[in-house]
């Protein structure tokens, strides 16, 4: 029996959603606010990241530092994460300790200070881990890709922003940013831990009595429909190592594909988790690219990529090429394979341990308190919760013939991005 | 405020409920349960490590380690992968300077499974020719990875630069020319060598009982016995700099340089570690990176991570300080950096900044501690450095022990801002990058 979870949406409009565990004497506490990339326009891309960073610098009431410190006191990890759809924040506390966390989120989701100083700081910094992120050729690879694949949804563009945008990017505009998204009608409030939830949603309550409800922010992207036609992208870069990368229009999470599309992956690439903390995974040397690939010195890696997101994103298949084999040799053998996923019978049984492995993922996730707050807020993101508690019911409904037809609909050669990462020949490593 | 002992302090792993169990063949197992989810995690070591390796044919004992379940005398490579994958279990094995360690997972009702492979691999791995050359082209690629990876190569330098003719000074994975002369007999020869019973540990953590956990250890690696294993050998001395040594290592095309500096460290069972210890906390850890964080990064945004770390190892250890910046500010961090070394020498920290480490250090134990491969890791640590079953109850008394006083001296037996290790990896800068 899985735990019952209380949701309950505030007066001011907060969804506030609570789950029980006594395992640890810990509480794990995550805002998420519906506020990511994917709410950019051209010219601001990045500021839901940069916002996120100037929310740790400080409020009147917790000037920058303070908060910091009482949390790492306490033992407390906390962070923060923009993505496409999201950005959340999240602390980690000894169940005792966790009054802190909720007066500091209610506290900056209105109280921020965005001081020009300060922003101006962390327009360097932001910057910087830029540069960190260009030094990874599947970065750039990545980012190159991602304009090719959507022509106006701001999926296309990278969550730290262009440079350029970083550099021209103003406090107003910050500010604006996070006084439209930063709302509670905009917000969930996840909890999961050594906790009861009347207690705490009594808490809750009265620290949130004081913040106002508020216009809902617009949310423009309009999702975008499969792609038309084949693309490539070539990026040439420094070292000896080429990467490929083939990327389709994949379904959006709350889509009833996303399930056999799952599955789909698990068969090409391995099972992957969908959790972001802990768990560990299950290596994929038994999927069908890795045999196909790596057993056949075609490459040296292979790798799946399907996410939850709100519109359509994309499925990306990631192959490490040999360094006696050329991308072509192993693009023609990845598409001889996603035909055959097409056309020939798949057997039961490659789909019932495709599902064994996501419930073994599922049971290895769960161990940890962070996680489960994690998807308590997540799944209601792009769905509700019963998203996740349904997540292996609905996949142990996937038939021989709903995997096929994803196969047929989504991963069509005709509408996809193909990319090449190729060594300029540059090399260095040396002192 | 004195930092306060939570009651969640008796759910840490302690004698109670580790149970320590000593093979006739030498292995050592320890074991904890929790049924709070329905799997188990399996890690633990054996002597088998790069320590080993001839300069020649650096590398061997990693690529010896990574060809272990690419076939044995029973199951053929993807046979194993098979057994392990179908079930959602997994097994990793790779090797460090002084071990080679495996980690692994399954849902409970697979250990059995688990602990078959794991055998299987230990004691009769069979390294296919033609398996051994693919796993060749793989490591080559990693190495070629490496070579582009500006925080790798920094950090490989370093250490080479900081412990010179020592164990700790190479890099396991070995380097291109080295890794290609190891063959397949090297492998056979270095599993026959090294690999057996004696000094191994198993830790197994998760919804099975002491008395199951030895039942099933016992029944399949009870009977290993390797007399011919080699007893590793005492570790030199490590000695400080005598100067300042600053390097380049030079990557074209990267927009970030990454920059590792720092010194010799403590030993893990020295005296020193825990001050040590705390005292790099303050340095570069607590809160956003301590002290360094706040200089390289809320003050001057010169990078977007910068860091302290101590890594205390057993036979001697290093005390960095790493930071990822624009070429352009380079000089300007190492600079920063320099000046907050040389203030952590001279000054003692103060009584709060003390008290904000020893309370973080106190508080968050339970949290490192909340999933099986947590408990796991912190139990081989127990076994690993012979701290103790008792460790983690007497922990809290011992980090409130610790002085300013203690901090200073164990700062100024380590670190010398004028004889100082600097590394850096990268594109040279281009003068006018904003």
């Amino acid at each position: 029996m899985p735990t019952p979870i209380a949701t309950t949406v505030l007066d001011n409009g907060l969804t506030v959603q609570l789950k029980e565990i006594h395992t640890a004497p810990l509480i794990s506490h995550w805002m998420w606010y519906r506020v990511g990339s994917r709410d950019e326009i051209p010219g601001k891309t990045g500021i839901s990241h940069w916002v996120e960073h100037m929310q740790f610098k400080g409020t009147p009431r917790f000037p920058a530092g303070i908060l910091d410190k009482a949390i790492s006191r306490d033992g407390g990890i906390w962070n923060a994460f923009t993505y496409m759809d999201w950005t959340t924040y999240f602390e980690t506390l000894p169940a005792d300790k966790i009054g802190l966390a909720l007066e500091l989120e209610a506290d900056r989701m209105v109280n921020s200070t965005f001081d020009p100083q300060e922003i101006e700081s962390e327009r360097k910094v932001v910057i910087s881990e830029r540069e960190g992120s260009e030094n990874e050729p599947l970065f750039r690879l990545g980012e190159a890709m991602q304009v090719e694949a959507f022509q106006s949804h701001p999926y296309r563009n990278e969550v730290i922003g262009s440079i350029e945008d970083l550099h021209k990017i103003k406090r107003e505009d910050l500010y604006q940013h996070y006084c439209s998204y930063y709302t509670p009608g905009n917000a969930i409030l996840a909890a999961a831990g050594d906790f009861k939830a009347e207690e705490m949603l009594a808490q809750i309550k009265e620290i949130y009595k004081n913040v106002p409800p508020a216009p809902l922010p617009p949310h423009p992207a309009q999702p975008e429909p499969p792609l038309t036609s084949q693309r490539h992208v070539e990026v040439k870069g420094p070292g000896e190592t080429t990467f490929l990368k083939i990327a389709y229009r994949a379904p959006s999470a709350s889509y009833a594909d996303f399930f056999p599309f799952t599955l789909l992956d698990s068969l090409l690439t391995g099972p992957s988790s969908l959790s972001m903390f802990g768990g560990g995974g299950i290596s994929n040397k038994t999927s069908r690219l890795y045999r196909l690939l790596v057993e056949k010195e075609l490459a040296v890696h292979v790798g799946g990529s399907l996410q939850a997101t709100l519109d359509p994103y994309l499925y990306e298949i990631t192959a490490t090429i040999h360094p006696k084999q050329s991308p072509e040799a192993v693009l023609a053998a990845i598409d001889a394979e996603i035909k055959r996923l097409q056309e020939e019978s798949i057997s039961v049984a490659e789909i019932t341990r495709a599902i064994k492995q996501a419930r073994a993922l599922f049971a290895y996730s769960s161990e940890n308190i962070t996680n489960q707050a994690f998807w308590l807020g997540y799944a209601e993101i792009f769905a509700n919760y019963d998203w996740f508690i349904n997540y292996l019911d609905q996949l142990s409904k996937v038939t021989t013939a709903d995997l096929q037809q994803i196969a047929q609909e989504y991963l069509q050669p005709s509408r996809r991005v193909i990319g090449a990462y190729l060594p300029d020949g540059n090399q260095g490593g040396e002192a | 405020m004195k930092p306060s002992i939570t009651t969640s302090w008796n759910s840490l792993p302690g004698p109670e409920d580790i149970t320590r169990l000593e093979l006739s063949n030498a292995i050592t197992l320890l074991t904890r349960a929790n049924f709070n989810s329905p799997s188990v995690v399996m890690s633990g070591y054996l002597t088998s490590g790069s320590q080993f390796d001839p300069d020649e044919k650096l590398g061997l004992a990693y690529f010896t380690s990574s060809a272990l379940m690419r076939g044995t005398q029973s199951h053929a490579h993807q046979e194993i992968f098979e057994i392990l994958e179908s079930v959602g279990a997994s097994l990793g094995l790779s090797a460090s300077v002084h071990t080679t360690s495996f980690g692994s997972r399954a849902l409970v009702e697979d250990l059995p499974v688990l602990l078959q492979i794991l055998n299987e691999c230990l004691r009769q791995p069979v390294f296919p020719a033609d398996q051994v050359e693919k796993l060749r082209a793989q490591l080559m690629t990693s190495l070629a990875i490496r070579a582009q990876d500006t925080e790798e190569m920094a950090s490989m330098r370093f250490d080479q630069v900081v412990f010179p003719q020592h164990p700790y000074g190479r890099p396991e994975d070995g380097f291109t020319e080295t890794v290609q002369r190891i063959t397949r007999q090297d492998l056979v020869d270095f599993h026959q060598a090294h690999y057996g019973p004696k000094g191994m540990v198993l830790v197994i953590v998760g919804a099975v009982t002491a008395e199951q956990a030895q039942d099933q250890v016992q029944r399949a690696l009870g009977d290993w016995s390797n007399p011919t294993q080699l007893e590793p050998a005492s570790m030199p001395e490590a000695a400080p700099l005598k100067a300042t040594f600053r390097e380049q290592v030079n990557i074209p095309g990267k927009s970030q340089t990454d920059l590792v500096m720092g010194t010799l460290g403590p030993k893990r069972c020295s005296p020193d570690f825990l001050p040590a210890s705390l005292g790099n906390n303050i340095l570069g850890q607590f809160g956003l990176m301590g002290r360094i964080g706040d200089v390289v990064r809320e003050q001057a945004g010169l990078a977007y991570h910068a860091s302290a770390s101590l890594n205390a190892w057993i036979g001697a250890g290093s005390w960095e300080v790493s930071a990822g910046v624009n070429p352009a500010n380079l000089d300007r961090t190492v600079d920063l950096v320099i000046s907050e070394l040389e203030r952590f020498v001279t000054e003692p920290v103060s009584q709060e900044e003390l008290e904000d480490s020893q309370s973080n250090f106190i508080g968050r134990l339970p949290l490192s501690m909340e999933s099986n491969s947590g408990v796991a890791n912190a139990i081989l640590n127990l076994e690993r450095f012979q701290l103790g079953l008792d460790y983690y109850r007497r922990y809290p008394q011992m980090v409130s022990q610790v002085t300013p006083a203690m901090i200073l001296e164990a700062a100024q037996s380590y670190i010398d801002p004028q004889k100082l290790a600097i590394i850096s990896a990268g594109t040279a800068s281009v003068p006018d990058v904003p």
